[in-house]
């Protein structure tokens, strides 16, 4: 399976991001750089890193939404290709409109970063299989800027059309009803501020995350 | 052609930064604040004549998110 990261200046999990593709997928993923303007051809997943890219400038993940990559990405989402935005490129998701909502300062202020029990809310998308409906997780998080916010009448609608993927378990930062990932309408992207990158491997302290990228890569154990 | 910028959340989203603000006024002793909000100031050099539509264009595609931010924009 053909997968790409997209790397961004002040990508920092893009390695991690890399490491995770690789294992599940027996392929090393295509490192494209954010001036590119296209994707290898038959690129199968996309994964946006988490890390600070641009430096925060602006806002969270805004600059990154406006670069020249993103609309090659943008256009394979709207073909259906799975797109992973974690940390960061949750935050690049929602700033590029393929997800609702925004990411704001942690309401407490605080850069939060431990390992958070999640709820799996939807074991039916592509990203979410080998969870399910209800189980409880532990992923790690490690952000500033990860108070999801919306309009009630888009938290209703997201609500509604079972596109919260997941929410914390506790409170973690503030995030409108707890909400941890968002899946667009489609179901083929999915923005998540932990990072399951980062619970692959029983040296990480947990496994849990590698599920999510078995479901997504099509090689459910 | 000097033009600012203000961009502010939009009434009714939480500002966890004015907050803290709001907390260290009071830690300072200065009492009687009822409320802090904390936006953005950008000033723009455009070129003589830049039009309404293209200054408000330059808003909603990148200096605000629409999201959660308004914006207010005060030509010379």
């Amino acid at each position: 399976m053909k997968t790409a990261v997209i790397v961004f200046p002040g990508s920092n999990c893009d390695r991690d991001m890399a490491v995770a593709l690789e294992q599940v997928t027996g392929g090393a993923p295509a490192m494209v750089w954010h001036r590119d303007t296209d994707l290898p051809d038959g690129t199968e997943f996309i994964a946006l890193p988490g890390g600070f890219s641009y430096g925060d400038y602006l806002r969270s993940g805004a600059m990154a939404a406006r670069s020249p990559i993103l609309r090659a990405v943008a256009d394979a989402a709207g073909r259906g290709v799975p797109v992973l935005g974690v940390c960061n490129g949750f935050q690049v998701l929602t700033e590029a409109q393929l997800l609702p909502g925004a990411l704001m300062r942690n309401a407490g202020l605080n850069f939060v970063c431990r390992t958070v029990p999640l709820r799996v809310e939807n074991s039916q998308s592509l990203f979410t299989a080998s969870y399910n409906a209800g189980e409880e997780i532990n992923i790690p998080v490690a952000h500033h800027d990860g108070n999801y916010f919306a309009d009630a009448a888009t938290l209703d609608r997201i609500e509604g059309d079972g596109r919260v993927a997941f929410r914390y378990a506790d409170s973690v930062n503030g995030s409108a009803r707890d909400i941890a990932g968002v899946l667009n309408d489609a179901g083929n992207v999915l923005g998540m501020m932990p990072h399951p990158e980062r619970a692959i491997d029983r040296a990480h302290g947990g496994t849990d995350g590698l599920r999510l990228f078995e479901a997504a890569l099509g090689v459910l154990a | 052609m000097k033009v600012n910028v203000y961009v502010t959340l939009k009434p009714g989203v939480l500002d966890p930064q004015g907050k803290a603000i709001h907390h260290a006024l009071e830690g300072l002793g200065f009492g009687g604040v009822a409320d802090v909000r904390a936006g953005r100031f950008i000033e723009l050099d455009v070129a003589d004549g830049t039009s309404d539509a293209d200054l408000d264009a330059m808003c909603a595609k990148l200096l605000a998110n629409m999201v959660i931010e308004n914006y207010r924009i005060e030509r010379p």
